[in-house]
């Protein structure tokens, strides 16, 4: 098998040592490693990284593969430094059997650039009244432990106690995009002073807390672990900050636009600022980045959603929700939360891979990075600044926020299981 | 005076009161035996109304071709935007035709914003209305009103409406009219009230140039002008109110209450009226009720705005004429 020796790297933003990769594992952590029959990365003080696992993408296929497929949304992946990520069920069709999310499982298998590991619809068609067949979806081939409506809100309690309740038999977690449908009726941003001045549909920040409030009681009710899909607003943080100091088990994602833009940025009334749930104040921003500092909020997760360019360049209202983030996630959270002091390189690593995997039990990632675990790691160039260029991603989809925007911080190399997936920024 | 004319907010002071004077020299046109101005001759201007609105379109179309101006009018009925066209497609489609302007109505807030400055086109863009969220030349013939009746057609020119009172009663959540006001009242140096239901004022409206008042009786006795506004009655469903009879009863403006405005306050209505519903007819058929007026005055402005956006930066020369 073959060999790898990355030289000087700062594991986790700690000193410089040598990693010394054999096959698919480990075999070595230290200073001056033997770099005999190696191949030689000098890495020459980036930052190394347990390879991150985003428990929050949209692959879109089946279905849109105008936008993404399994292979381009990968490839995406790998380039932002991801080894694993967890693929939406809002296809077409829904990924709401055993068959579809084997189908997405083994493309990912075959393309190799990323783990793909499928999330389960938690009712049938994503519709909100009848249960999908959870159980089945957990025994097939995929695995499924992650269960998730995205896109729609689980808002009849009594099915949303359900699914807490039965996936309990096989220890999986219900991940709950909370959104009160009935106040949230023809929402188009953050409902408060911009939505009064534009005239555009407010989505109240109290459709999502009032959705989590209730969720973390059910959980707690039931006995049931939940998890919150993008949690985007000061007062969810308040929520599951006492739910947690209560013993409930709760878990939440924060996504890195809802740490670096805000609702002021909608004035510009283009659709490439539209997404669900909308960008909020700038308040709601430093209490989401303190909370992910502080442990309140667990990880950070991307929710990727590609569109075809058409979606997005027409008025605000007739476009789709959403933006592209695996290739700019890390820079986001280096210039939010590593370049203000509030989280360093270990704690990247503990929002950005050990946690989702944790929550995802994603096998194999989110390990520490030792002698014997499996080689999934990223490289990080945190001195770089640059522009964002829209034209260089490997998504099949341009619908960044940050198109021109300087952040900082490149991912330079990706190992999965020691097969390089990046190398010097260019995808094998 | 900008390229666009997409917000009300974007005009200064000086801009509003420039189109207003313009806009009476504009409407001196109309007293004439001949109606027609030559400026806009050779220019070609399309009325691109994604919404049905006959009378927005209609005095767009009169302005224009007093004018001169060769008028293409598009309304999205029966047309290719039926079939999926997008807003790009069609502003692009028509443009290729060559036009100079482009005056939109849009059922979507910021349309009009998106068209002026995607680079989608090069020609100039009016807001004949977008969404919930601005309809400036509707502020700009209201503000035109207020200046005639309360200053005086004459005495009012190169003035704004400094101090004057004016509120706007009804559906202010839903209203691209009161937006509109709401800015260019204030920008002219008008105190403006706003009184609704609280399920009829949008969250956020504390940062906005006003006060918001839930009690019309309180409010009529310091008007100089009130303005209704249109209260769809769909609305009734979707719980802003509980019943149409009690929004009359609270909100509506009838004989009793237009006799508490002062003697010489105005009633004003941006059309089309709700009677019995947000208006009694003895009101909006009483000499104190400008909503006919308004829609003369409206001609007026959209001359005015046509002609300094297209034509030139200097009022008209008709000024001559004064008497």
């Amino acid at each position: 098998m073959s060999k790898i020796l990355i030289r000087g790297a700062k594991v986790l933003g700690g000193e410089p040592q040598d990693v010394l990769i054999d096959g698919e594992t480990i075999a070595e952590v230290g200073a001056g490693l033997s770099a005999e029959g190696a191949e030689v990365v000098e890495a020459g003080g980036k930052v190394l990284l347990p390879g991150l696992v985003d428990l929050h993408t949209h692959l879109r296929e089946p279905g849109r593969e105008d936008s993404e497929t399994v292979l381009t949304g990968t490839r995406a992946a790998a380039s932002g430094g991801y080894t694993a990520v967890f693929a939406m069920a809002n296809t077409f069709p829904v990924a709401d059997t055993a068959g579809v999310v084997e189908q997405v499982w083994r493309l990912g298998r075959e393309h190799g650039y990323c783990d793909v590991q499928p999330i389960g619809a938690v009712t049938v068609g994503l519709e909100g009244r009848k249960l999908a067949e959870l159980g089945a979806m957990h025994e097939s081939a995929a695995g499924v432990t992650v269960f998730s409506d995205d896109g729609k809100c689980v808002d009849d309690a009594v099915i949303m106690r359900r699914a807490l309740e039965y996936v309990k038999a096989f220890g999986g977690v219900v991940a709950q995009h909370a959104q009160e449908p009935r106040l949230t009726e023809g929402a188009q941003m953050n409902e408060g002073v911009v939505s009064a001045e534009l005239g555009l549909g407010g989505w109240p920040a109290v459709a999502e807390e009032s959705v989590i409030a209730r969720d973390v009681l059910l959980a707690d009710h039931v006995g049931s672990r939940v998890h919150i899909c993008h949690l985007s607003t000061a007062g969810s943080v308040e929520i599951v900050r006492w739910a947690k100091a209560r013993g409930i088990q709760v878990t939440a994602e924060v996504t890195p636009h809802h740490l670096l833009l805000t609702d002021e940025l909608v004035r510009t009334y283009n659709p490439v600022y539209k997404v669900n749930p909308p960008l909020r104040t700038e308040r709601d921003v430093l209490t989401l980045r303190e909370a992910l500092a502080d442990g309140t909020i667990d990880i950070v997760a991307t929710d990727h959603a590609p569109h075809p360019h058409e979606d997005k360049d027409c008025e605000w209202a007739a476009a789709a929700m959403g933006m592209v983030g695996l290739e700019t996630a890390l820079s986001v959270v280096q210039e939010t939360m590593v370049d203000t002091g509030l989280l360093d390189w270990a704690g990247v690593a503990d929002r950005m891979s050990f946690k989702p995997a944790q929550i995802g039990q994603a096998t194999g990632h989110g390990r520490p990075v030792s002698a014997g675990e499996p080689a999934n790691l990223t490289l990080v160039d945190t001195a770089y600044r640059g522009r964002v260029d829209p034209a260089g991603f490997a998504s099949r989809s341009r619908n960044t926020p940050y198109e021109g925007r300087e952040l900082p911080g490149r991912v330079t190399h990706t190992w999965l299981r020691g097969k390089a997936t990046l190398v010097d920024g260019k995808l094998t | 005076m900008q390229r666009h004319l997409i917000s009300a907010a974007d005009l200064t002071r000086d801009d509003a009161v420039l189109i207003l004077d313009t806009a009476e020299e504009m409407a001196r046109v109309a007293d004439r035996p001949i109606k027609k101005l030559p400026t806009l001759r050779g220019r070609t201007i399309v009325n691109l109304f994604f919404e049905d609105s006959t009378r927005t379109r209609i005095s767009f179309e009169a302005a224009e071709k007093r004018l001169s101006a060769d008028v293409i009018n598009f309304t999205a009925k029966g047309s290719s935007v039926s079939k999926g066209e997008s807003l790009k497609d069609t502003a692009q489609t028509l443009e290729a035709m060559g036009v100079d302007a482009v005056v939109i109505r849009h059922g979507a807030s910021g349309a009009p914003y998106r068209l002026a400055n995607s680079g989608w086109i090069d020609a100039a863009v009016i807001n004949a209305g977008d969404g919930t969220h601005q309809h400036p030349t509707q502020a700009l013939l209201d503000a035109f009103t207020v200046r005639r009746r309360l200053l005086g057609r004459d005495a009012g020119l190169g003035q704004d409406l400094s101090g004057k009172r004016i509120t706007i009663v009804g559906d202010v959540l839903h209203s691209r009219v009161a937006r509109s006001n709401v800015d260019l009242l204030h920008t002219l140096g008008a105190e403006v009230t706003l009184v609704a239901p609280p399920t009829l004022v949008p969250v956020g409206v504390d940062t906005w140039p006003c006060t918001v008042s839930y009690d019309l009786d309180s409010a009529l006795p310091k008007s100089d002008a009130v303005m209704m506004l249109r209260v769809q009655r769909e609305r009734m469903n979707a719980a802003f109110f509980p019943t149409e009879r009690e929004y009359s009863r609270r909100y509506g403006l009838d004989g009793d209450r237009m006799a508490r405005l002062p003697e010489h306050a105005i009633v004003m209505h941006p059309g089309p009226m709700v009677r019995g519903m947000e208006i009694t007819a003895e009101v909006a058929d009483s000499d104190r009720c400008t909503a006919v007026e308004q829609v003369a005055n409206g001609v007026s402005i959209r001359m005015a705005v046509l002609y300094l956006l297209l034509g030139g930066n200097e009022p008209a020369q008709t000024r001559t004429e004064e008497k």
